[in-house]
């Protein structure tokens, strides 16, 4: 039986029109092409007039297959298939040819543009009428969820999806939650103490019904598909019995073994071996540093446990693992500092008082070493200058190429915190100033107005080698003054580097835990940059906060509540639609190779061990079709791309080529079997 | 090993004491040089001010004569400058298909060709650390240089640019030099300005801006307490020992501070007589400095390891 | 230095090309690198002094300063002898730059001298035909 087929030319405006000769080649469609019974070419086909145009001839005249020679599938099939759904016919039965991207937009020459577009028009008016009806599946999706990562974003994805009464499972690396966020002093442009905001949602966190707190834990394994996704959780061992433990501290205080804090205090202050990372650490627990810890190195002192009122301490602890079964997962990792050490030129970590700004923050913190106050390296001296070095790390080729976002409005922050706390002089280097956020300009004019010195220029270098009289016992900063025009020499007593921010460590070992892809620098990627910031090529897993990229934490927070309403979403909707286009093996023909398990990018094919053959797990399958190619004997096929669709696709690309006797392209016999 | 040598002109002349002393201790090093034959003169900073074809050509010949001559490999130079020019044409003929193909048909009107890459081109002071190794050096120590506070200086072309993809040492604060005169027993005084620039030909160009600049190291030196110091590149010996004293004149200070060559350090640390390693050639003496090898100076008493209760200092980042 | 480097780009930018040409500053560079390795564009800002210089060479702006002139005295003896000879580039230069300011040399020539660290002669290489052949034709392939 012969197909009615519908052939619908977009001219996109002047975007395909200007190259391609739209009407003439819809008019050929419909002279030359076996089997097109309607042909047309309209201004914009994604238009509801455009849509509405195919479904009327698919009602009046009867279509049985469609194809529009238009954009790129990517913005567009799903359009086009929704409009012959509408219409009562299988949406699997359009074919869209990308005239845009593919022609118009590729090729210079206007004759060439047009032998394309007709190629390209052909092969899918062949293609289209093998084209079958396939179904959509539906999965369930598991309303529970997994994120990763505690920081603002992971709290506040998971504070929403709780308070909307779905289960939570929050798995956070260190022994309490809050992230970065939670060793700032202030945060900018309101000056808010971060601790006071973050806090009220920490302590939200710890005792809500719906959140699953796993602190101190992280993500062993993830296995499974969009609404089924099923992870191994490692529970690290604190050594202190959770039931037991009142989170009374008396370890803490009794424990004799001190060492440097290099996490929470940023290296500045100091710990015990059994610690608690500050004191509105949630939860209480605290947890037991077994590279420190004299016990676990010579087997005495035992301090804690002699102490504790009620018997908390558990040296024979071990690490316990928990399976959950979730149906989507949020990553909300966050970030790593830049090491300023790779910029020797600022003297980080050989002169004594040059700080990050990591660093800076704990010494600005009441909680910190210095209980706030705004200290040299001695822990004594109060300094009476201040320079800021911005862009440390940032913005530059042979360290990152980013800008980091926060750090201008770091930079001011400290600025008017120094400028409070000890009415020192804060000379802030720039490059450019970046306050581009609500009420952001207005706190850099009230710097100005507070008599903080902003100079234009990038630090050459910071020295203690005294040139001229004033610089001696100094630290001086060298910087062109670009608005001055002239180099200046700037002595004061304490440089606080503005670090940028990189992604995690680890950011690439996580991004393949997970399926998910990161660039380069580590940072996840998104399903788009501009309209799909959280969502990420692999369904069912979103990310949020700066683990996608440097943000401040507002975008964090906003982020995470973007995740989390994606995340409702699926859970409300309940189920959860699979592409039909998928690989299926045929028991018969398999010969238990394997061949294709190894090769399954998407890890969707398993091998039954009692029939001797593989089996495609089809809600994994993303229909790549790599082992429909690879299966030697040919075993697998690929829906939506069989052998004939694609041969016959072949022969309409072909429908100009002659060969040397003059005769076109032959039509393979259709039951044919390829070599 | 063998390696192509390039002494370079000042080694015939301003700096003769640096080849001498070279030669001296190549041997016990197990340092196989061989002089390029018929090398012409790298052209310095002059030539590329002029005319840039012309000073890649320049310095080709030697790259095509060393890499022609007897399947040599390595090709090391003792003065930082013409180190510098040997490496970055050799990079830039590779890195710039232009560059290469003009230079190579300027070579050709002289029978020469030079394929970027044929050779390694490395520093002298890079071949005794990387290749002799400082273990190697300490074990031939007979005459440790105790009681002597040296200051290394590497001046600027040893460090940079940074050429390819790793440097060889930081460009911002190597520390070769440092270690090397660590195995020699001596004590190496860290000053800040070690790698800043000696201000080259400025002395006479512009003889204010370059006193300047060679004040500020000599002050540096002076006042992290350095009895010597030691160089890897003539033109900055030249600078800091010879137009020392016209520093003095200029701004009024009392600098006395003998500039020897880290060769002449290593030979000196290996038993050999001042004499042979040119030592006496310099401006600035150097005689009552080395009276000090071997001398005991009454050490300052260890500081405390412990911290004082009442010590509020905060931790220094690792490094 | 009477523009900074920044300065020369953005007038180079603006198309000002007599000020750049005419100005000091490459003349002032010392070649230390220093803006090469800390640039965070990685331009390869001291090449460009270089043409810069070539530039002005080639416009015949000298503007005050003496360096050009020392450059070109420094090749002509290595054109003639294959190496570069000091005695002759100082005396050359000196003499014919302001001679009476130079008396403060005198020290320093002097204590040269005397520890025998100064050539009186010049030093020729073999090939000294092969070399110029060779520099004639790479200045004709000159593309400034």
């Amino acid at each position: 039986m012969t197909e009615r087929v519908g052939v619908y030319v977009c001219h996109c405006g002047s975007n395909i029109a200007g190259q391609v000769d739209v009407e003439d080649l819809a008019k050929w469609a419909g002279e030359e092409l076996e089997g097109v019974v309607v042909a047309r070419d309209y201004k914009f086909m994604c238009s509801s007039l455009g849509q509405e145009l195919i479904e009327e001839d698919i009602k009046n005249e009867g279509l049985t297959r469609v194809v529009v020679g238009a954009c790129s599938p990517h913005l567009h099939e799903k359009t086009f298939r929704r409009a012959c759904s509408n219409a009562g016919l299988n949406p699997y039965l359009c074919q869209m040819a990308s005239l845009r991207e593919q022609v118009s937009w590729v090729t210079t020459d206007k004759d060439l543009a047009n032998t394309k577009a007709r190629a390209l028009i052909s092969g899918a008016v062949h293609r289209v009428q093998l084209q079958e009806e396939l179904e959509a599946t539906e999965v369930p999706v598991n309303p529970n969820t997994l994120v990763v990562g505690a920081g603002i974003a992971g709290i506040q994805a998971s504070l929403e999806l709780a308070d909307a009464g779905y289960q939570v499972y929050l798995v956070e690396r260190e022994p309490s939650i809050g992230g970065h966020m939670a060793q700032f002093d202030k945060t900018f442009p309101t000056l808010d103490c971060a601790a006071c905001i973050l806090t009220p949602r920490m302590s939200d966190v710890g005792q809500h019904p719906n959140i699953n707190l796993l602190s101190y834990s992280e993500v062993e394994e993830v296995s499974g598909y969009v609404g089924n996704f099923h992870a191994r959780l490692r529970k690290k061992a604190r050594y202190i019995n959770e039931e037991d433990c009142t989170g009374c501290g008396i370890c803490i205080e009794k424990c004799p073994k001190k060492v440097i804090d290099d996490i929470f205090e940023a290296g500045m202050g100091y710990r015990k071996a059994v610690y608690r990372p500050f004191p509105q650490a949630v939860p209480k627990f605290p947890v037991i540093d077994t590279e420190n810890c004299i016990y676990f190195e010579r087997g005495t002192c035992k301090a804690c446990e002699k102490f504790c009122p009620t018997d908390a301490i558990d040296f024979e602890q071990k690490d316990t693992f928990l399976d959950i079964d979730v149906g989507n997962i949020i990553l909300a990792t966050g970030y790593d500092l830049f090491d300023a050490r790779k910029i020797p030129q600022y003297g980080y970590g050989r002169l004594a008082n040059v700080f990050t700004n990591l660093e800076f923050e704990r010494l600005c913190n009441a909680a910190g070493p210095t209980e706030g106050k705004i200290v040299m390296r001695d822990g004594v001296t109060q300094p009476e200058s201040v320079a800021i070095v911005h862009c440390v790390g940032s913005r530059d080729v042979r360290f990152n190429t980013h800008c980091s976002a926060v750090c201008c409005m770091a930079a001011m922050k400290f600025g008017h915190l120094v400028m409070e706390k000890t009415g020192a002089e804060v000379y802030s280097f720039y490059i450019d100033l970046r306050p581009n956020q609500k009420g952001y300009e207005e706190f850099y004019n009230r710097l100005l107005e507070e008599g903080m010195h902003f100079i234009r220029g990038r630090v050459a270098e910071v020295t203690d080698a005294a040139r001229q009289p004033g610089e001696e016992g100094k630290l001086i900063v060298q910087a062109e003054d670009t608005l001055l025009g002239m180099q200046r020499r700037i002595p004061v007593d304490m440089v606080i580097l503005m670090s940028g921010l990189e992604s995690r460590s680890d950011a690439h070992d996580v991004a393949v835990k997970f399926g998910i892809s990161c660039s380069m620098a580590g940072w996840f990627t998104e399903r788009h940059p501009k309209l799909a910031p959280v969502a990420t090529m692999t369904d069912g897993i979103f990310i949020a906060g700066t683990c996608q990229g440097p943000k401040d934490i507002p975008a964090s927070v906003s982020q995470g509540a973007a995740a989390s309403a994606s995340v409702q979403a699926m859970i409300t909707c309940g189920t959860v639609e699979i592409e039909p286009i998928v690989a299926t093996i045929h028991e018969e023909n398999c010969s238990g190779c394997r061949i294709c398990n190894n090769l399954c990018p998407f890890n969707a094919i398993d091998f039954n061990e009692e029939k001797m053959v593989s089996v495609i797990n089809q809600a994994l399958c993303k229909g790549c079709g790599t082992c429909v190619a690879a299966c030697p004997a040919q075993a697998i096929s690929g829906a939506h791309f069989s052998n004939e669709q694609i041969f016959s696709e072949i022969e309409g690309l072909l429908f100009d080529v002659v060969s040397g006797n003059g005769s076109k392209a032959a039509e393979p016999a259709k039951d044919s079997v390829p070599a | 090993m063998r390696y192509g040598y390039y002494p370079g002109c000042s080694l015939g002349s301003t700096a003769a004491p640096y080849d001498v002393s070279t030669k001296a201790i190549a041997k016990p090093l197990g340092l196989e040089l061989e002089e390029i034959h018929d090398w012409n003169c790298c052209g310095a900073t002059e030539y590329f001010s002029i005319q840039k074809t012309a000073a890649y050509a320049l310095v080709a010949r030697n790259l095509a004569l060393a890499a022609d001559q007897d399947g040599l490999k390595q090709l090391t130079a003792p003065c930082s400058a013409c180190y510098l020019n040997l490496r970055k044409t050799d990079h830039y003929m590779g890195k710039y298909p232009k560059i290469g193909e003009r230079t190579n048909e300027a070579l050709a009107a002289g029978g020469l060709s030079y394929q970027p890459g044929s050779l390694e081109i490395r520093h002298l002071l890079d071949i005794v650390v990387n290749d002799v190794g400082l273990e190697s050096i300490a074990e031939k120590v007979t005459n440790p240089l105790k009681g002597l506070r040296l200051a290394p200086y590497y001046g600027c072309l040893i460090v940079r640019p940074t050429l390819g993809d790793e440097p060889v040492d930081n460009p911002e604060y190597p520390t070769h030099l440092d270690e090397l005169l660590d195995a020699l027993g001596a004590t190496v005084v860290d000053f800040p300005l070690k790698a800043h620039c000696c201000g080259g030909h400025m002395t006479q160009i512009s003889s204010d801006t370059a006193y300047e600049l060679i004040r500020r190291l000599l002050q540096n030196a002076a006042d992290y307490e350095a009895d010597a110091i030691v160089t890897i590149c003539p033109m900055c010996q030249l600078n800091l020992d010879a137009y020392q004293s016209q520093v003095n004149g200029h701004f009024g200070t009392s600098f006395d501070l003998p500039v020897l060559y880290f060769t002449q350090m290593i030979g000196l640390a290996l038993g050999m007589q001042p004499k042979e390693l040119g030592i006496g050639k310099e401006i600035v003496s150097a005689s009552k400095v080395l009276k000090k090898i071997g001398v005991e100076t009454e050490e300052a008493e260890a500081k405390p390891e412990r911290k004082k209760r009442d010590d509020k200092s905060l931790p220094m980042p690792k490094v | 230095m009477d523009h900074s480097p920044r300065k020369i780009f953005a007038m180079i930018d603006a198309g000002m090309k007599e000020e750049v040409l005419k100005s000091n500053t490459p003349w002032y560079c010392v070649s230390c690198y220093y803006c090469m390795v800390r640039c965070p564009k990685e331009i390869p800002i001291t090449d460009f002094m270089y043409t810069l210089k070539n530039l002005a060479v080639e416009a015949k702006y000298y503007d005050s300063s003496d360096a050009p002139d020392f450059s070109e005295s420094f090749i002509g003896y290595v054109e003639k002898y294959g190496r570069s000879f000091e005695m002759g580039l100082a005396t050359r230069y000196h003499l014919t730059h302001k001679p009476l300011s130079k008396f403060s040399y005198g020290p320093f020539a002097l204590g040269m001298l005397m520890k025998n660290r100064i050539s009186l002669r010049p030093e020729r290489i073999e090939n000294i035909d092969q070399l110029r052949a060779i520099l004639d034709k790479a200045k004709s392939l000159e593309v400034v």
